[in-house]
């Protein structure tokens, strides 16, 4: 996983609430094998005015000009400002596989659904949650202000607005570890490979139904 | 000794070990698999040289590109096939038992995991895909996950967690007349809201729920992600144990006795502390009907599509006008006025046994309206399929003009053939009317099977509780 430190990054508005994975990644693209180039299809329903199947040479394709991610001054944008809820319905790691072969590496938003939430840090996505009033202040300033950007820093857990003023964001230990050191969970979880297996025994001594 | 919740309960039995902050390794009982959120965890464990853990614990099934028509002739779209044949390579390469497509055991995972006993009370269960929240039913920890951790369980046989809060649905009273799970789960999720439950695990408790069997328990567990639960539980009864008895994963002889014994421990006690608690009355709950691109978006048959005019805020208000012009409905316009195009009856949430008898008892002796272009029931599993036949179900839903096809994921989510155009709408007993959901363009409003069925002979949405 790559590794996820400091970040001075433009930001675009996706200014609605209960984005949902769907959107993010409609099921059509659900179909690959593979967990990458999912980035041309994010949010595909929005961004094109055709239907699109995969395989198809996406910069072929009819782009809605009134989606925000298409307008030209958000082109390169890698904070993905949204509201509420962003991320729900759907477990497909898809969504987050999506946002980040896109560019995204930072989505701030009120709240996330929590299997979503959970994706972004296996794929190194910052998923950063802050006041609905503060993202509202951020919604009013990326508006006026053209290629706004916003800082953010892991390590200091705080995101800096171009004027200097921080916000502090809370973001769990053990995740922040791995996304700053770009660890895979399953190495960490194989150094207690004694833990698992003591358990396993006494697991097995209560329920030997489920090894039967 | 302190009260525990249910979720306490399964919670403790299955911590491996705990950090300070809370950071756990849970332990995972079993883990069911699909071939959408699959592959690329096979590929991740072999690109590591690493094997499952415990392959026992795991069981596939192929359910999201699967046609429901004309089976014999395999999967024609080149990449769903692919999906669903990288499932059966990687499933015989590491000997995991698989339902393969022409197998009658083959379904739809959360309906096949129940009905074979694979499913059992006292587990975790995890799968990738939200849905499988479905489980909790059996007094199971269970719920969704995504292909990261797919890969995780099978390489550790555990998944790092911190545990959620708990919430407590209580339903008390009986539920009226052509009134189910679907309603129940639909009502929740319209008093709470789609984010309600985020970041807690929902126990779903009272008279009501007592009275559900155990497909109505799952209907509704299934649905506690739409409420933004990632687990929904209910506590074990006679209901669950009778339900699990003699099925071919469940314990047997000595075992089960044992099993039974603990299983009857499953229930939160007397006194035990919720961080929130919703209740509801049964006998307040109507046939619901969803009208918007959210499934909070709900009202009940003898509900308006609302006006903007009139939400709570300006995020809502746009949520809504954008809703309304999605769905093509007008703001006022009366539930049972709606006329719906298609109709689909099946899902994970709404493909088993008993959702076919509501459905066909709408339905028997009855005609599909003529403004109806396409009526659907897809059976969650080929032996809900084969015992609906037994019942001759299958026989009234074909007269009545309803298709009759395989049993698979379907329209769902649309990710085999079946769809809708762009434009055209459906009442769909399944779980999300997102946006896309059914195919681009397309309108979904959720119901139980019965408004189904009924919104499928009448042609647009009535109310079932008084027909």
């Amino acid at each position: 996983m790559r590794k996820f430190n400091l970040l001075d990054g433009l930001v675009v508005p996706l200014d609605r609430a209960n984005v949902d994975t769907d959107a993010i990644i409609p099921k059509q693209f659900l179909k690959s094998i593979k967990r990458s180039g999912f980035g041309p299809n994010a949010f595909d329903e929005w961004r094109y005015l055709d239907h699109g199947e995969p395989g198809m040479d996406n910069s072929k394709r009819q782009i809605n000009p009134d989606f925000v991610l298409n307008q030209s001054r958000y082109q390169g944008a890698q904070v993905l400002l949204a509201r509420e809820n962003f991320g729900c319905g759907s477990s497909r790691e898809h969504a987050p596989w999506a946002l980040e072969d896109y560019g995204f590496q930072v989505v701030i938003a009120p709240s996330f659904a929590d299997i979503f939430f959970n994706n972004c840090f296996k794929n190194g996505l910052l998923p950063i949650k802050l006041d609905a009033s503060v993202v509202d202040e951020l919604f009013k300033a990326v508006a006026t202000n053209e290629g706004y950007k916003l800082k953010v820093d892991l390590e200091r857990q705080v995101i800096a607005t171009p004027d200097g003023k921080e916000t502090a964001f809370e973001v769990d230990a053990f995740r922040k570890h791995c996304l700053l050191n770009g660890l895979d969970d399953i190495g960490l979880t194989l150094q207690h490979v004694d833990d698992i297996k003591a358990f396993e025994v006494k697991h097995r001594a209560a329920q030997p139904w489920l090894y039967a | 000794m302190n009260a525990k919740t249910l979720y306490d309960k399964l919670w403790d039995s299955h911590v491996v070990r705990q950090d300070a902050d809370g950071t756990a390794l849970i332990y995972i009982d079993r883990q069911l698999v699909h071939e959408v959120t699959s592959p690329q965890a096979f590929e991740g464990l072999k690109l590591a040289k690493r094997k499952p853990w415990r392959t026992a614990s795991m069981l596939a099934v192929p359910d999201h590109n699967v046609p429901t028509t004309n089976r014999a002739a395999g999967i024609a779209d080149p990449i769903s096939r692919l999906q669903v044949e990288t499932l059966d390579a990687n499933c015989a390469e590491f000997g995991i038992v698989e339902f393969k497509m022409g197998d009658i055991r083959q379904g739809v995972v959360h309906v096949m995991g129940p009905e074979q006993g694979a499913t059992l009370p006292g587990m975790t269960v995890v799968c990738g895909d939200s849905h499988t929240s479905t489980h909790g039913a059996f007094a199971a920890l269970a719920h969704g996950i995504g292909t990261s951790e797919v890969e995780h369980v099978m390489a550790t046989q555990c998944l790092v967690a911190k545990k959620s809060k708990a919430m407590l649905v209580k339903v008390d009273g009986v539920l009226g007349r052509g009134v189910s799970a679907k309603d129940v789960a639909l009502a929740v999720i319209g008093k709470i809201g789609t984010a309600g439950g985020t970041g807690y695990a929902i126990e779903f408790a009272g008279s009501a729920i007592r009275g559900l069997s155990m497909e109505g328990r799952m209907t509704l567990c299934n649905m506690a992600i739409e409420a933004g639960a990632r687990a929904g539980m209910v506590a074990a009864d006679d209901t669950t144990i009778e339900y699990v008895k003699g099925r071919p994963f469940a314990p047997q002889g000595e075992n089960w006795d044992k099993a039974v014994g603990y299983w009857e421990t499953l229930h939160s006690d007397d006194g035990a502390k919720f961080d929130a608690t919703v209740e509801l009355d049964a006998a307040q709950i109507k046939p619901q009907v969803t009208w918007g691109t959210s499934p909070e978006m709900v009202t009940d048959i003898n509900g308006h599509v609302p006006d903007p005019a009139s939400a709570p805020d300006a995020v809502k208000r746009s949520d809504w006008e954008r809703a309304l012009q999605y769905m093509g409905l007008q703001a006022n316009t009366p539930i049972s006025e709606i006329k719906v195009d298609k109709v689909f009856i099946g899902s994970c949430t709404n493909g088993r046994i008993e959702d076919m008898r509501e459905a066909a008892a709408v339905a028997k002796g009855k005609k599909v309206a003529a403004n109806i272009k396409l009526a659907m029931v897809v059976p969650g599993s080929g032996l809900v399929k084969a015992q609906a036949e037994k019942e001759g179900l299958d026989k009234v839903f074909i007269e009545a003009g309803f298709e009759w096809r395989d049993p698979g994921c379907s329209m769902c989510l649309a990710m085999n053939d079946d769809r809708l155009e762009s434009g055209e709408r459906c009442a769909s007993t399944s779980n999300r009317n997102f946006e896309g959901r059914q195919g681009q363009g397309s309108r979904t409003h959720l119901v139980s099977p019965a408004m189904a069925a009924a919104a499928a002979i009448a042609g647009h949405f009535v109310d079932v509780s008084k027909s």
